[in-house]
């Protein structure tokens, strides 16, 4: 099972916390804290796994990989297997890749609902639910959709479609 | 800062409202990432809980506005500030009607909230009620939210919901429904062991995806219980094959691999299967073997499932081929420059080896160039895999070996895993310990291990067993309890692991964790604490009394992980002179120096064939133990302790516990050695409020070693007074501990008499730590004498090693049983415990109790191997006190020819 999901910066602010075990937040902290001081140490070509047990206590593993300005860390126990993980960062990534067209650190901050949405497509409950970054996406759309749809007050002033073709 | 570069770019479609949120974010978020210092940025965001605080609460806020604020919470929360105040606001989000509000409020009640939180019963109505909605969007975020907070309480409230939306017409409803149930089954299995079934009906869901999701929970199940579901073996095979052979949708493809995640699943599940089933396994070996063939090696994802079917493959019943192409996958692995696939094939090594041990071999090279790797974790793991191999070869050692394995390389081997390698690398070190216990775990329960090895299991799993948190104390105790239990007769065994228990203890309480004792540990410390064998008694109750300990007093006694630590030793006793002092003033007499007292003899260098030496403070053999003429003539003062003398043991044997190898017979004609026999059992009769001295130095002599001695001293003047402590360097495991014991047993002898405390000034001479002997805390018993140099005579003692947590002592000794103990010279290590059978004054002799409280002063350190034979001695017993008595020999006196006799 997948334990939590992390997107970290390189100046250790986190931009995307998911627990999928019940933690408190002071805890949460001190995890994401303990993960970044790994991270950070860490040359360029060493492998994307790291002892995780020290810090998330037994049968845990890290996984974690570097784009541009973050650290995607995904913490998981033995019943996963870490190179199917470092995909799944993999297809997280590509996924918000092309649902933002290039994304950027900031795009991850300003649409925390739809990360949120996307990553929840991805894994739901701590297992992997869905691996085709296209299914995902298109998943998310509908969802914007009917939200749209739903929405009296017009939430969203765009639709999806309509920034991203900006 | 690279995302300041695009901030304007953000900024402008944030005024737009591109991203559906205020400008004030957007401030807030740029000020955040701008700020200089954590202090700056906790000014900010302390600012932004402020004003969201206010205007949270404002009458008539519009929705969309609403929906910004709680993001915003979110946002303050995950940076690691307080925004409980506005929880109430995220449940009351969920109650709303539109899709988005509803959608954001349980987005956020599923990040605010855990389980047990007391806002969760306004939840639960509406989640009923969305779980029934129309709208799969609702559903879904309805699921989320079950997912993340229904408790074992609230199970049952949703429960039926969840079940029927098994069968909504959405296939992502379905999915979420088998995972809500995964988490219902991780939170309380009973809760739907009626509905395990579903999971079974769920594989032949239309949609693959269904099917898919419905491995994770089945995964679960065939983990706890694999027998039941043996059935779907050739379901599972069938479904493998044909994902494999691209049967799936096209969109289930991931780089141009079948659904690698349900492949991957699958193996799993297949590993479980066809673990030690033959018959299982036959099923498998041809999709397995496909698998190999086709899988693309040049992706991630296709190494993923290549490392899957190793796992697999070293799994379930072995077969050549497939093990032949693991073999092949995992040479490539290693050979490839990717540190990721390196680290996999010195994982899946591990595994393969079990089963092809030759493998290791070719690739040697490889695996230590990881172990040169510049990546720790790559390091790491490589270090695991050798740990791993080292200890399964230790462990064939000793069970094809047996008994015939020498004891000194169990202690060798306890010395290895308790020091490592001599490097300043703990990680590795830590990790050979786990791998140690972790193997001992595995093999503890495996029928008839030979004695050696169980001591080295027992040794391990006390110091080691719950330091890395993996074992719960409960669980190491209940294995170390079942040792006691099925190898009731090796009391070596016994007493390891006794000793074991008691570190656990005292190892919980250090950590403040509340003492959990199993009813069988329990049942087992009574037992013992009536034990026949007095060492297995002293252990008991000392067990006993550590519990009763606090924290403070626990962590000086036995300090965690303090095996290797040097032991400091006060070797002039100076924490002993305020004691002498106020004795002196209650009118005690002072001490006189060895060399002006009178009738002082020394026996000195007896040397013994076979070079084993025990060196034997000589100090008190008293007279009354020999019936001979020559013992009558002389009768020494009472406290005379010789110079230590070495008293060299005949042989062996004669220490051993064997009756027939005893030299000395306990028949009467063999007088002295058999009075001494008498002696020990005595003891506690005497006439000393205390234990009796020769009870002390019989449990000594059974422990045998120098490392007591020494321990025993250190442990006094650590226990007891903060004085100087020279020490020696030497690096034992157990030595810390050792002192421990001794500093418990030296709190224990109150009662000690003036008397006594005049022999413990004596005491720096029996003392000497030898430096060079120590390792390992092998048990080599040894005084020293002054006269002699005791180290040099004792190298021939090494072989004898022993357990460092057999020394226990009396429980109640008195400073002269102190003293008495450290002269004991012993030997190897099993022979420890029989003697100390010895003690439990079976044979005490009522009579005798007299003589014997004299004899205290004599520290009888000879020990007798003929105490084994016990029971009929008694009569003779008494004969001999009355005839000792009748010649009024003071038993006080020491007698160099009782040796002579002994060991001439």
């Amino acid at each position: 099972m997948i334990k939590s999901v992390l997107v970290i910066n390189t100046q250790g602010k986190p931009r995307l916390t998911k627990f999928y075990d019940i933690l408190a937040v002071e805890k949460q902290q001190e995890l994401l804290r303990s993960v970044f001081g790994v991270l950070c140490s860490r040359a360029d070509n060493v492998s994307n796994f790291v002892e995780a047990e020290s810090i998330f206590g037994p049968d845990s593993r890290l996984v974690y990989k570097h784009y541009a300005t973050l650290y995607f860390v995904i913490v998981f126990d033995s019943s996963e297997n870490e190179l199917a993980m470092l995909d799944l960062i993999q297809v997280f990534v590509e996924t918000l890749d092309k649902f933002f067209r290039n994304v950027s650190e900031l795009d991850m901050v300003f649409n925390y609902s739809k990360l949120h949405n996307i990553l929840d497509g991805i894994i739901f409950g701590g297992q992997v639910m869905e691996t085709s970054s296209a299914e995902i996406i298109r998943a998310v759309e509908e969802i914007s959709k009917l939200e749209a749809a739903s929405n009296s007050i017009s939430l969203v002033p765009k639709t999806v479609s309509g920034w991203r073709s900006r | 800062m690279e995302q300041l570069k695009t901030i304007g770019r953000e900024l402008a479609m944030g005024s737009q409202g591109g991203f559906g949120q205020s400008k004030e974010f957007l401030d807030l978020v740029k000020s955040i990432g701008e700020a200089r210092s954590k202090a700056e940025e906790d000014r900010i965001v302390l600012r932004e809980i402020e004003s969201l605080k206010r205007r949270i609460v404002e009458p008539g806020i519009p929705k969309r506005k609403m929906k910004e604020y709680i993001i915003r919470l979110v946002y303050v929360e995950m940076l690691g500030h307080d925004a409980s105040f506005g929880y109430i606001h995220a449940v009351k989000m969920t109650h709303d009607d539109n899709l988005v509000l509803k959608r954001t409020g349980y987005l956020a009640v599923t990040l605010f909230l855990n389980e047990d939180h007391d806002l969760i019963i306004l939840i639960v109505n509406t989640i009923q009620k969305d779980l029934k909605s129309d709208n799969y969007l609702i559903v879904c975020a309805a699921l989320n939210a079950v997912c993340k907070l229904i408790n074992e309480e609230t199970i049952p409230a949703v429960l039926p919901q969840v079940v029927e939306l098994l069968g909504h017409s959405k296939e992502a409803v379905r999915k979420k429904a088998i995972m809500a149930l995964h988490r219902f089954y991780h939170k309380s299995p009973s809760s739907i062991s009626h509905l395990l079934s579903n999971f079974r009906k769920k594989l032949c869901d239309s949609d693959p995806g269904v099917m898919g999701a419905t491995l994770c929970p089945l995964f679960d199940l065939i983990t706890n219980d694999a027998n039941s579901y043996k059935d779907l073996v050739v379901s599972f095979v069938s479904i493998l094959k044909q994902v494999a052979e691209h049967r799936l949708p096209k969109a289930y493809d991931y780089h141009q691999l079948p659904a690698p995640f349900i492949q991957i699943r699958l193996l799993k599940i297949l590993a479980l299967l066809g673990s030690g089933d033959k018959q299982a396994s036959e099923h498998m070996y041809t999709v397995v073997g496909d698998i190999f063939r086709k899988c693309d090696s040049s992706s991630n994802i296709g190494n993923a499932v290549l490392y899957e079917c190793i796992c697999c493959v070293s799994s379930i019943h072995p077969n050549p081929k497939l093990l032949e192409a693991a073999a092949d996958v995992i040479a490539r692995f290693l050979k490839s420059d990717s540190h990721n696939l390196k680290y996999m094939g010195i994982d899946a090594l591990g595994r393969l080896i079990k089963l092809s041990p030759e493998i290791a071999e070719q690739h040697q090279l490889a695996v230590i160039d990881c172990l040169e790797d510049p990546d720790d974790t790559l390091k790491r793991k490589t270090f695991e895999l050798l740990n791993h191999w080292f200890i399964q070869t230790m462990n064939k050692v000793f069970e094809h070996a047996g008994d015939l394995v020498n004891i000194k390389v169990a202690h060798n081997l306890m010395r290895l895993i308790a020091e490592g390698f001599g490097e300043d690398d703990d990680t590795a070190d830590s990790q050979l310990r786990s791998s140690a216990v972790e193997s001992y775990l595995h093999i503890i329960g495996e029928p008839k291990l030979p004695s050696v090895f169980l001591q080295v299991i027992c040794w391990v799993l006390g110091e080691y067993g719950t330091a890395d948190g993996k074992f719960s104390a409960s669980y190491i105790t209940g294995k170390l309890c079942d040792v006691a239990e099925s190898y009731s007769s090796d009391e070596t065994v016994k007493g390891y692991a006794v000793t074991a228990l008691m570190k656990i203890y005292a190892f919980e309480i250090a950590a403040g964790r509340k003492l959990d004792i199993l009813p069988e540990c329990q049942s087992l410390i009574e037992e013992l604490s009536a034990s026949h064998s007095t060492d297995l008694q002293q252990r008991a109750y000392e067990l006993q009394a550590v519990i009763g300990l606090d924290v403070r007093a626990i962590g000086s006694i036995m300090p965690s992980d303090a095996s290797c630590e040097d032991i400091e030793v006060d070797k002039s006793l100076s924490f002993l002179n305020g004691y002498v002092e106020k004795s002196l003033e209650k009118g005690a007499q002072p001490y006189i120096p060895e060399n002006e007292r009178f009738g002082m003899v020394n026996i000195s260098n007896f040397r013994n064939q076979d070079q084993l030496e025990v060196t034997s403070h000589g100090l008190r053999f008293e007279a009354y133990e020999l019936p001979k003429p020559s013992v009558q003539s002389r009768t020494p003062p009472i406290s005379v302790a010789s110079s230590t003398e070495l008293v060299p043991v005949p042989e062996p044997s004669y220490y051993r516990e064997t009756p027939q190898t005893a030299p000395v017979p306990s028949s009467s004609d063999t007088g002295p050695s058999g009075l001494k026999l008498r002696l020990d059992g005595v003891q506690k009769k005497w006439g000393r409020p205390t234990y009796s001295s020769s009870s002390a130095s019989t449990s000594n002599s059974s422990s045998l070693k120098v490392v007591n001695g020494v321990t025993q001293v250190d442990g006094v003047s650590s226990g007891n007074s903060k004085t100087h402590e020279t020490s020696y360097d030497s690096r034992r495991p157990q030595v810390a501990k050792a002192s421990s014991h001794a500093s418990e047993r030296f709190h224990t002898s109150k009662s000690t008499t003036i008397y006594s405390a005049d022999n413990a000034v004596e005491k720096p001479n029996l003392v000497q730590p030898p430096p060079d002997l120590l390792d390992l805390g092998e048990p080599i018993v040894a005084t020293s004498a002054p006269s002699v140099d005791p180290f040099r005579q004792l190298e021939g003692l090494l072989d004898s090693t022993q357990d460092p947590g057999t020394f226990g002592g009396t429980k109640a000794p008195d400073f002269m049983a102190l003293y008495a103990e450290t002269p004991a010279g012993g030997r190897s290590a099993g022979v420890a415990l029989p003697l100390s059978l010895n003690r439990d004054g079976d044979n005490l002799i009522p009579g005798l109790s007299n003589a014997s409280s004299n004899t205290v002063h004599g520290g009888t350190t000879v020990t007798n191997p003929s105490q084994i034979s016990k029971g009929p001695n008694v009569k003779e017993a008494l004969e001999k006190d009355a005839l000792v008595r009748q010649m009024g020999v003071t038993p006080s006196g020491q007698n160099p020819n009782l040796f002579k006799d002994l060991f001439g």
